[in-house]
């Protein structure tokens, strides 16, 4: 056993009859947490304040309507049918665009991410071509493709085609080389190396980049039908604002919202049921 | 089956790593490779296993695997190298998906590798769920599901805490006590070189070349008698005093740069 009672009686001893002070606690903040219904009830008091506001004669219905009246219009038109029309024309325009720039995407970022020659040629393709605003080459496009849907499905695909393939090469270069050079010190075949190590290794950057091009497509879809559409809610949004119908026009907003919220909620499945392992 | 590094030399860039390093290694013989940080263990370990083209000289193998070998050369990474995606025993099962198995076979093999690592209640486990010493005994258990002639060990236990590591290295030397597996160890850390290695090829400082071949004059089941300890801590001594000085060089060269 060892002895350290003379090192002990070398260190001064405290004074036994000072007062004892607890240590104070410097460790708190820094982890912010959502509460469970914070964000409802915070919600609910917007709402409520901006229904008083408008109940009360505080703001011009003409320019905010209240939620009531925003609630009302968007009853009126789904009852109508022309919410169907205006949210189908949209919701086409949006899938279709959206799965071709996506398929597109991931070719061309697995490509680039994994040959050196589509490294070099696409990487500087995508940087140079990345940072057009989208919506300028419609009118290039309604020349090209004509006046109908094609235009508006190719700017879309565009749209997503870039912000898709960014993520998925990135995706890429963030698999761990060490997996890699694990499954090739197995001697794993390269389409195995792929399927089985890049692709899951990749599919957090993937659906991440899915999540941003979701947002991108809905921003193209509203500014294509705000530039040449009859039906699609960029349309709509646009004809109630031209008619003052500003609770149209934000019952149009409300469904945009309600679109991203339930893409975002369908993405936040797909993360949960394929990203299981992390 | 033996492994030869063949006046091996690398360098990356202007970076001159390895020397002319020139051993063998002889069926079921297990050598250490040591030296100071940065001196190109690991970079000659990736060349013996072909994972890493040398700029000069060449890896090299004699003799016949043996016949039911799946990977001859199998490597045991220090950072594990899971694929943090599949349970356990899909990660034993990975390198055994493109060999020519059925899946029965493949069942076979995975409950075999599992049982021999004592890892048959964790097949359904994710390696997040595993403590540092369970993943290092998965990466063992999907190294032998292959059947290595040579495992390939980088620093297999430098990620672990002192009871893991002697808890892995009594399972390494069982594993490799009746010869039918070769190794070359990657290590900083003598007293594992010691204890395990027939062997201990000593590195200098950068670029690394071959400054002494070590042979540890006993066998290992030798070795945990009170006598042989000491004979080994005063052979750990003296390679430490081996390699000291440029250890120290070598740190220093890593803080500067």
């Amino acid at each position: 056993m060892l002895d350290r009672a003379g090192e002990q009686a070398a260190s001064p001893p405290a004074d036994i009859n000072a007062e004892a002070r607890p240590v104070a606690f410097r460790g708190a903040g820094f982890a912010p947490k959502a509460g469970r219904y914070s964000g409802w009830i915070a919600l609910v008091l917007v709402l409520g304040l901006w229904q008083l506001a408008g109940s009360a004669g505080w703001v011009n219905p003409l320019f905010l309507p209240p939620p009531s009246a925003i609630a009302l219009a968007l009853w009126k038109l789904a009852l109508s049918g022309a919410l169907w029309n205006h949210v189908s024309a949209s919701v086409v325009r949006i899938g279709a665009g959206w799965i071709l720039g996506t398929m597109a995407g991931v070719a061309v970022g697995f490509a680039i991410g994994l040959s050196s020659l589509a490294r070099g040629v696409g990487i500087t393709f995508i940087s140079a071509l990345f940072p057009i605003p989208k919506i300028a080459l419609l009118p290039l496009l309604i020349l090209w493709l004509g006046i109908g849907e094609e235009p508006k499905i190719a700017t879309i695909a565009l749209g997503v085609f870039f912000s898709t393939a960014i993520s998925v090469y990135s995706g890429v270069d963030a698999v761990p080389r060490n997996l890699i050079r694990m499954a090739q010190s197995f001697g794993v075949p390269f389409a195995s190396i792929v399927r089985r190590v890049i692709w899951p290794g990749a599919l957090p950057s993937i659906l991440a980049g899915f999540r941003i091009s979701a947002s991108v497509a809905l921003l193209l879809v509203v500014s294509a039908e705000m530039i040449g559409a009859q039906f699609g809610i960029g349309a709509f949004v646009l004809q109630a604002g031209n008619l003052m119908q500003t609770d149209q026009l934000l019952a149009g907003v409300v469904v945009l919202s309600l679109f991203g919220l339930a893409v975002g909620k369908l993405i936040n499945l797909l993360e949960t049921r394929l990203l299981h392992w992390r | 089956m033996d492994l030869i590094a063949h006046h091996i030399s690398h360098r990356f860039g202007a970076l001159e790593v390895l020397d002319d390093v020139s051993f063998t290694l002889r069926s079921g013989e297990v050598v250490a490779i040591v030296g100071p940080s940065g001196c190109g263990k690991s970079t000659l370990l990736s060349i013996l296993g072909g994972l890493l083209q040398p700029s000069a000289g060449q890896a090299e193998w004699r003799g016949a695997p043996p016949p039911d070998s799946r990977n001859p050369l199998t490597f045991v990474f220090q950072d594990f190298a899971l694929l943090p995606w599949c349970t356990v025993a899909e990660n034993v099962e990975f390198p055994l998906l493109h060999a020519n198995l059925s899946e029965r076979e493949r069942c076979a093999v995975v409950d075999d590798a599992l049982r021999r690592t004592s890892l048959s209640d964790f097949r359904g486990a994710y390696p997040r769920q595993l403590s540092g010493g369970m993943r290092q005994r998965v990466g063992i258990a999907r190294a032998l599901g292959v059947r290595p002639a040579i495992l390939l060990m980088d620093e297999p236990l430098s990620a672990l805490d002192s009871q893991t590591r002697e808890l892995l290295m009594e399972d390494f030397i069982r594993l490799l006590a009746d010869g039918s597996m070769g190794a070359v160890y990657v290590t900083h850390n003598l007293e594992e070189a010691v204890r395990i290695a027939d062997r201990i090829v000593v590195l200098s400082r950068r670029p690394g070349r071959i400054r002494e071949v070590v042979t540890i004059p006993l066998s290992r089941s030798e070795r945990g008698d009170i006598h042989a300890r000491e004979q080994l801590l005063a052979l750990q001594s003296d390679l430490w005093s081996l390699i000291r000085e440029q250890a120290v060089e070598a740190e220093r060269e890593v803080q500067h740069a």
